[in-house]
């Protein structure tokens, strides 16, 4: 199925004298970790089936800095983000679509204080676009009808006041979308934000992402949906730590559109 | 008639004000000890904020009942003071309800006064009965001991005994008037206590006016310690919450400060014709390098500062905090109580140094925060959104990491892993950048 994948790179695009569409800023975790490049690739499937012109810059991307700066160290951020706009600049980028909440929060409002200014969409918020334009349509498919939550990443949705755009991804399943106790501006955080996922916790009496596993299975759901890879991978470890991996599967949002589709 | 009353009257009155502007000169003083920051960009919307946020008490209802208590004594709080008003007039010339001509109009205010006193009184005893007897658990935290604890209850006591003259004051007066006492006029409407009648049956109107007029000293004399009290306490924010709502953040939460200091760094090392060895500018050889992040609260913004103060301990960010409730020693409201703490310490150093800051050994940073409160945030901005007031505890969080890291290198050694792949492999797990677009073909 991978060989079906059309992930052109800027490199490509410039060579050939075209311009993408709109740029995909894949994100660390969507380029190496494992359970995140299953997403990456579900949204790929998607942007190639409504055929959007997108370009990735592969090699040439490199982390925002996010984790560095909220380690605190503004230096390494600072360096990351110049050397990042650098090579956007140079292939004049408008638009960028992204899967991770922390490189959409830095790349929208870190960004332009450095020099680089581009129009910044979630890819819930991308996706959501498509749909409106009549460019894409979603299907229930094995999804209609099941019982769905969703956490709200914090660079998200308290960050950046997008709460409705996944959701209203999750309606057009046909799924029955039910809110945790905790949820949108209130939405407890999964415990990776603030460079916490390279870290281990302080010491407490239970780890942040139990916590937020613990309210989402209080709603029964069979399926915790996430706009994130940090809290896809926490909120994956709480699920297993609950064993319950076998009844509730942590799924993208993408993820739940691709497959919907057989994409 | 003795001028006398009056003349103490004044007195009484400026000791308390001039008292008062002593506090607010020396708050001032204090908040100005923190760094410039530039509030001048769009005053349309800090103007809106502090109406919602503050005025309109938008955000104190995302929790219904504490929201609608504290309404109903906030909105006692600033409808009494018309009366108020009134007994300070009356203070100073000497007369009695000087705004009784309005007639009807008075009736209908001295009667509203009275009800919304009465709902205060319940709201205040309610408030009281949260913290003391279910003991809610917000506010039972470590950093709630001591001093914060009995300071919440001094401020309600004195709500609950300044109520209670106030309706002492009207009750009395009500009988003299019914006994048709000389300088006791028919006004106002009494709806609440009326009921205390019975308590006043058979008292001469001597006695009834050394009680009335002791409740009405004893009431303008409480509210001027009050007043003065606020500077002790956590109290400050029914004045402060107007200036801190105004100022508060207007940027996207998730957006946080880039540094100056280090983007002009960062523009010299990508500089190919920088001279790294080029003498400073005329003028500045002895410029001290700026300071990476803040360790003390001279290093924090003014902003910051007025946050301190204006936080009055309510404990929702703390509440909503994910690393205080999982446990960790983290509480958003401790980074503020502590902040305060501070800049109350290095005022009075300030104070006892004539004018100057003489250093004491001591700073915010590790004798008030430490590092393992610092290590324990998320970012997640859980407690910038429930903040009624608009304080943002995580931006003093985040300029403490900062000096932790780019001023001590004292980062946990995990994080320090991951930065040093940042740098030399561009993420924050040791994958070659070469390697970026193996998804593809995986």
């Amino acid at each position: 199925m991978s060989e079906l994948l059309k992930v052109p790179t800027m490199a490509e695009f410039m060579a050939a004298g075209k311009k993408p569409e709109v740029l995909f800023w894949v994100g660390c975790a969507g380029s190496f970790d494992d359970r995140a490049k299953k997403i990456t690739k579900a949204f790929v499937k998607i942007l190639n089936k409504a055929n959007v012109e997108f370009a990735v810059l592969g090699t040439e991307e490199s982390c925002t800095g996010d984790p560095a700066k909220r380690s605190g160290n503004e230096f390494l951020f600072q360096m990351q983000a110049v050397t990042n706009i650098e090579v956007m600049n140079a292939y004049e980028i408008k638009k960028i679509v992204t899967a991770c909440p922390h490189c959409f929060n830095t790349i929208k409002n870190e960004y332009p204080g450095l020099g680089g200014n581009y129009e910044v969409m979630h890819h819930t918020q991308f996706l959501k676009s498509l749909l409106t334009e009549g460019r894409l349509t979603i299907e229930g498919g094995q999804y209609k009808g099941k019982r769905i939550t969703f956490h709200d990443p914090c660079y998200l949705g308290r960050a950046n006041d997008v709460y409705e755009a996944p959701r209203d991804l999750i309606r057009k399943l046909d799924a029955e979308l039910v809110e945790m106790k905790s949820c949108k501006s209130r939405g407890l955080c999964c415990g990776a934000g603030g460079a916490q996922m390279f870290k281990d916790a302080e010491p407490g009496n239970k780890e942040v992402n139990i916590e937020r596993t613990e309210q989402a299975l209080d709603v029964k759901p069979e399926i915790i949906a996430a706009g994130c890879p940090f809290c896809n991978t926490m909120m994956t470890d709480g699920v297993k730590n609950k064993e319950k991996e076998g009844d509730i599967q942590v799924m993208d949002i993408a993820e739940l559109i691709a497959n919907a589709q057989d994409l | 008639m003795s001028i006398l009353p009056q003349v103490i009257f004044a007195i009484v009155f400026f000791i308390g004000i001039g008292y008062f502007a002593n506090s607010v000169i020396k708050i001032a003083r204090n908040i100005k000890l923190g760094q410039d920051v530039d509030t001048s960009d769009n005053k349309p919307q800090r103007w809106k904020n502090m109406a919602r946020i503050a005025l309109g008490q938008s955000k104190m209802v995302t929790r219904p009942i504490a929201g609608f208590l504290h309404i109903i004594v906030y909105v006692g709080f600033v409808v009494i003071n018309i009366e108020v008003l009134e007994i300070i007039i009356d203070g100073f010339t000497g007369q009695h309800r000087i705004f009784s001509p309005a007639g009807d109009i008075y009736n209908i205010l001295i009667g509203s006064f009275e009800l919304l006193a009465f709902a205060v009184l319940v709201a205040v005893i309610i408030f009281w009965i949260r913290r003391n007897v279910i003991k809610l658990k917000r506010f039972m935290s470590s950093e709630m001991k001591g001093w914060p604890k009995s300071d919440g209850n001094i401020i309600l006591y004195f709500e609950v005994v300044l109520m209670c003259l106030f309706l002492t004051m009207n009750g009395t007066d009500l009988q003299l008037q019914l006994n048709g006492a000389e300088g006791y006029h028919t006004a106002g409407s009494f709806p609440i206590s009326q009921w205390l009648l019975p308590l006043f049956d058979g008292l001469s109107n001597a006695t009834l006016i050394i009680i009335e007029r002791t409740a009405w000293w004893l009431h303008i004399i409480g509210i001027l310690v009050f007043l003065n009290y606020l500077y002790f306490s956590k109290h400050l924010h029914i004045l402060l919450a107007f200036p801190n709502t105004f100022y508060g953040n207007l940027k996207p939460k998730g957006q946080f400060d880039n540094l100056e200091a280090v983007t002009n760094e960062v523009k010299m090392m990508m500089d190919p014709d920088a001279d790294p060895f080029a003498a400073a500018p005329e003028g500045e050889e002895d410029a001290v390098p700026a300071k990476f992040g803040a360790s003390d609260v001279q290093d924090l913004s003014w902003v910051n500062l007025l946050n301190a103060y204006t936080c009055t301990e309510c404990g929702r960010c703390t509440d909503e905090c994910p690393a205080n409730q999982t446990g960790k020693k983290l509480s958003p409201r401790k980074i503020m109580m502590d902040t305060r703490d501070r800049l109350v310490e290095v005022g009075k150093n300030i104070d006892a140094n004539k004018g100057e800051f003489v250093d004491d050994g001591k700073q915010l940073l590790g004798d008030y925060i430490t590092n393992e409160e610092l290590w324990a945030c998320t970012s997640c901005n859980a407690c910038v959104e429930a903040c009624p007031v608009s304080i943002d505890p995580l931006n003093i969080i985040m300029q403490m990491r900062q000096y932790l890291v780019m001023e001590q290198s004292a980062a946990p050694m995990e994080l320090n892993n991951m930065m040093t792949n940042i740098e030399n492999n561009g993420a924050p797990w040791p994958y070659n950048q070469m390697d970026r677009l193996n998804w593809k073909d995986e």
